[in-house]
């Protein structure tokens, strides 16, 4: 038996003090070598455990292997065999929960770096091949029709699906761009939007419609699409509305939630203003109120705009932060200040209606709660002023009511989501299945694509069934 | 036939990674080859100093939009999003007119495109619809552009039994407008300006105090314009207690509930104008908080707005 290389191989990344002044991708990515050398480690283990981490079903060691064999196009066709959106995968899931986490040399503390390599075929295959390359054989069409609602993760992946099964997909999104949260969320320095619009493209060419600026709810509800000639009909509308905390001064000038900070910067591209239109403000001294990957990538965002001083501020400890490791330590890296176990209690503003500082708890850490996370208990006469001009609040979002609200018999819970089967997506109603953020409150990008999946495989289960 | 121009396209630039990176064009050809449906204006008309009016193909919205709803437009790639409310629509024609006054860089580029051009984005019927009932009688007050979004309104609840009582005030006569599309859906019309160069000398919180005075039984106001504007005409029926309808403009971004942009304080509590508005309850709305949050971006307006004008001054 070869003896197990336990040497991960690393991914090179911009230099913190550059990086902390552009928006380029953070992360190089891997070269042949580097790709060929971490394929190499991967024991092609019997077990497979890696693919039961992975929520879109991968083969991963049959991929991995056909790195190390140089077969690259095999490699992109085993990977988009299961995923079709695996540029962004690559760089976005947290592998270190998932497939990494179950892989064979997790126990030596070394796994592969399954996402890098990932990340390496789909960027390999956009610079050889481009993402539009055609499937090898077009699927008979069934004839039926799927409204697919919302672009962002779960509703690309449901889309691509059932367009590779041959229905016919319409894809309806209220942005004038496809993508959803990986186009207005997530920042160009972790996730380029060109490989976002790319991987989109490849969607498209699979025969989906997309439809954009489309307000499903407002200009059509889900009875009429139901309606008109649609015979099933998937809800991927995420959790795209902000939580606010709802204390004093919430509404002052410079206070943004997340999801305006980064909308005006990465899908308005405020950062290229006035060459772009939408302006946004940044600050001098900069609060994010938050522990999550949207905290880190305001507080980012933030530096990036020239912010002198910009702070983390999370009512917990460290450990149970919910932002990704690597991504916390990416903004340490680059001078982010964390300042924990801190809780805003009000805003202050000026005469002309200006944030200009926030009076904070020191918060202390009870009994595990409900998230089994240890409860934060804020500490009476703890308060302390903090000086601060620009205030981001990454506190979570809920689902967008608009759709909910316009359908009578779509089952909702107290938090807005909407009640499907887990496994496989089907809700209350006739006809309509949702997976995603919709479902299960804020999460990440590939669990939505797996709801998705799962929802698809029923979509395309209950099509066959049908006859008209 | 677009998708293999799509596909031709991306190749080309796979061959030069670089070249993909940094071109502006294959997000172009991305976001609207094939996907992107472009909004055509059917004509245009000029309405007063800067004021005009766009009529623009939009079947599906003009189907379903309702008096006092809105539509977010965005001009091309660099443009910023903006809510425009609706002035008037025809489900037949499929075509959404909106009037606007050329007050910053985008309603100043908006005003140089011609009938037969087109615009990137066109998005609605947004918001909830203003609340139609047979009120008894209700004064509708306009002030400036105001007037367009208040037409549509007003015919609606004569049509449903209301006496209309209009006000319409500008603050002189070359930005008066619709002053007889107004009066064709109301009982009576009081018009006034600030200059006096038409109709009465004054604001229209004048006439509207005086009808409230008058011992006419008014059942509700409604006030549409400026954000300072609907501030006074509820100050001025809070003391007679008469209810007062108000459609707020705050910025917005997305204009579906995304953003929070848009958030006003209403009886003490946080809404969004986009999904929860536009129409609140005027003796309701904190109206300093509105006026300073739409006061974020006066710098950056200002320098985009100049930036603009600049640029398509050098053009003509």
């Amino acid at each position: 038996m070869p003896k197990l290389n336990l040497n991960r191989e690393s991914m090179t990344k911009q230099d913190p003090k550059t990086r902390g002044k552009n928006f380029n991708e953070v992360a190089l990515g891997y070269s042949a070598e580097q790709a060929k050398a971490e394929a190499s480690r991967c024991i092609q283990c019997p077990k497979h455990s890696c693919m039961d981490g992975c929520p879109v079903e991968i083969d991963i060691p049959g991929f991995i292997k056909a790195v190390l064999d140089d077969n690259m196009p095999e490699a992109v066709r085993i990977l988009k065999d299961k995923n079709s959106l695996p540029g962004i995968c690559g760089r976005v899931c947290p592998q270190e929960t998932q497939c990494e986490q179950a892989c064979s040399l997790a126990k030596k503390g070394a796994p592969i770096a399954i996402g890098r390599l990932e990340r390496y075929v789909a960027d390999w295959e956009r610079t050889n091949m481009g993402a539009l390359n055609p499937r090898a054989e077009p699927p008979r069409p069934t004839g039926k029709q799927v409204a697919v609602v919302g672009s962002g993760p779960a509703g690309l992946v449901a889309a691509a699906d059932l367009a590779k099964l041959g229905h016919s997909v319409t894809l309806f999104e209220a942005l004038h761009v496809a993508g959803g949260v990986l186009m207005y969320g997530i920042p160009e320095f972790r996730l380029p939007k060109e490989i976002v619009q790319a991987e989109v493209a490849y969607v498209a060419s699979l025969g989906v419609k997309i439809e954009l600026n489309s307000v499903v709810g407002k200009v059509a509800t889900l009875d009429e699409l139901l309606e008109n000639s649609c015979h099933a009909l998937f809800l991927g509308t995420g959790a795209g509305a902000p939580m606010f905390m709802d204390i004093p001064g919430e509404n002052l000038n410079g206070i943004y939630s997340a999801n305006e900070f980064l909308t005006r910067v990465n899908l308005m591209k405020a950062y290229q203003f006035p060459e772009y239109d939408t302006p946004v403000f940044v600050g001098r001294r900069v609060a994010v109120i938050g522990g999550g990957n949207v905290a880190m990538d305001s507080a980012r965002c933030a530096l990036r705009l020239g912010a002198d001083e910009v702070y983390i501020i999370y009512r917990r400890s460290e450990v149970e932060m919910p932002a990704r490791r690597e991504e916390v330590e990416n903004a340490k890296e680059e001078g982010i200040q964390f300042k924990l176990l801190t809780n805003p209690k009000r805003y202050i503003g000026n005469e002309s209606s200006w944030v200009v500082g926030m009076e904070c708890y020191e918060m202390g850490l009870g009994d595990p709660d409900e998230s089994g996370r240890r409860r934060p208990i804020a500490k009476e006469g703890s308060e302390f002023i903090l000086d601060v001009d620009m205030v981001v609040a990454a506190l979570g979002t809920r689902p967008n009511p608009l759709i909910a609200q316009t359908t009578s018999d779509l089952k909702t819970t107290k938090w807005g989501t909407v009640v499907a089967d887990e496994t496989i997506g089907k809700t209350m109603k006739d006809r309509v299945w949702a997976g995603g953020d919709i479902v299960t409150g804020a999460a990440t990008v590939i669990s939505a694509m797996g709801a998705a999946r799962r929802a698809a495989r029923d979509i395309d289960e209950y099509l066959r069934v049908i006859v008209e | 036939m677009v998708l293999f121009e799509l596909r031709r396209w991306m190749k080309l630039f796979a061959m030069d990674a670089d070249a993909v990176k940094k071109s502006t064009l294959f997000m172009l050809l991305v976001n609207w080859g094939g996907v992107h449906q472009m909004v055509r204006i059917i004509s245009r008309e000029t309405l007063g100093t800067k004021i005009h009016l766009f009529k623009l193909e939009a079947p599906a919205i003009a189907r379903k939009a309702l008096a006092g709803q809105f539509v977010v437009i965005r001009i091309d790639e660099r443009g910023e999003r903006i809510p425009l409310t609706l002035a008037d629509w025809d489900g037949k024609e499929g075509s959404v007119t909106v009037v606007f006054m050329e007050v910053g860089a985008t309603t100043f580029r908006l005003a140089l495109l011609k009938a037969g051009d087109f615009i990137a984005d066109f998005v609605g019927p947004l918001g909830v619809p203003s609340h139609i009932d047979k009120f008894g009688t209700v004064v509708c007050v306009a002030g400036g552009v105001g007037a367009a979004p208040i037409t549509p309104i007003a015919k609606v609840l004569k049509e449903k039994g209301n006496k209309i009582i209009s006000i319409l005030g500008a603050r002189s006569k070359d930005l008066l407008f619709w002053e007889d599309k107004l009066r064709s859906v109301s009982h009576r019309l009081i018009v006034t300006t600030d200059d006096g160069t038409y109709g009465r000398k004054g604001v229209v919180t004048g006439p509207l105090k005086e009808l409230l005075e008058s011992g006419e039984k008014v059942d509700r106001v409604i006030a549409i314009g400026p954000s300072i504007m609907m501030k006074f005409c509820a100050l001025t029926t809070q003391p007679f207690g008469v209810k007062t309808i108000v459609s707020l403009n705050p910025i917005m971004v997305d204009g579906t509930g995304m953003c929070g942009c848009c958030r006003v304080s209403v009886g003490g509590v946080t809404k969004f104008s986009c999904v929860d508005g536009p129409d609140f309850d005027g003796h309701q709305v904190d109206w300093d908080l509105l006026l300073a949050r739409q006061r974020i971006y006066l710098d950056e307006e200002k320098c985009s707005f100049e930036q603009w004008q600049a640029r398509m001054g050098k053009r003509s």
